[in-house]
């Protein structure tokens, strides 16, 4: 009892609470959704974000992902979340061996500091995962 | 599809490409992403997001994204794609209610 009372609050003070910010089972299901039981390994993804945006409702990002893009081997899809916006998923890219490199480049919504997950699958099944740290200045979802 | 999109959809690509030659896609749209979430004191705007974004080269798809509610307003998105021939390049973007907006491009490879 007194074990399960210790677990308990050490997995509070390791998910804090955040406001608004989607819980990390909510974080949980999104990947689950976007990737079944697949286990991410770390690297092949070359992430590029501001270390601090002005402005979090429009937040440049840039995802290149280690691939040739032949019919073989490519990457499927890229998936994008932000663990401590009010909702994580970002968006889901989908890729076809047409393109000439595992490279989108958009603009997300950041509503704090955080981390941006990015979780590419590739042709074979694989899924390599990165992150980048960032801060905002104006958070971009609520207001 | 019910109906057209109100932002001007905006698509720019090279007129012109040597063959094998990387192009790039720059794809725009005016949209407010309204997730329905906002808490600034207003009347929060009710949901209302474009969700699908398409580009298919000669019809065929070569990119696709699913925009959720992290993705920004006026959604902006850039992709790269190596040319052989000639080619017609359309984007067309889709709201939750089925409207949607296409910018149509073409690049001539020699």
């Amino acid at each position: 009892m007194r074990r399960r009372a210790f677990l308990a609050a050490a997995s509070l003070a390791l998910v804090p609470w955040h406001g608004h910010a989607a819980d990390s089972a909510a974080l949980e299901a999104a990947i689950r959704e976007a990737i079944g039981d697949a286990v991410p390994q770390e690297g092949g993804i070359e992430l590029r974000v501001p270390a601090v945006a002005e402005n979090g409702a429009q937040v440049p990002l840039t995802i290149l992902a280690d691939s040739a893009m032949t019919e073989a081997d490519h990457v499927r899809a890229i998936h994008v979340f932000a663990p401590r916006n009010p909702t994580p998923g970002v968006a889901s890219f989908h890729l076809f061996p047409g393109l000439a490199r595992a490279e989108v480049q958009t603009r997300i919504r950041v509503a704090e500091e955080q981390a941006i997950l990015v979780l590419a699958v590739h042709a074979d099944g694989t899924v390599r995962r990165a992150s980048a740290a960032l801060k905002v200045t104006r958070g971009g979802c609520l207001a | 599809m019910s109906g057209t999109l109100p932002g001007t959809p905006r698509l720019r690509i090279p007129a012109r490409a040597r063959p094998g030659e990387v192009i790039e896609l720059r794809m725009l749209i005016d949209h407010p992403m309204e997730t329905g979430l906002r808490q600034d004191g207003s009347t929060a705007p009710p949901r209302d997001l474009i969700e699908r974004l398409e580009v298919r080269r000669d019809g065929a798809l070569v990119f696709a994204a699913d925009l959720r509610n992290g993705s920004s307003p006026n959604p902006f998105h850039v992709v790269f794609l190596r040319l052989e021939r000639s080619a017609e390049i359309s984007v067309t973007w889709t709201d939750a209610r089925g409207r949607s907006a296409r910018a149509v491009g073409k690049v001539q490879v020699s």
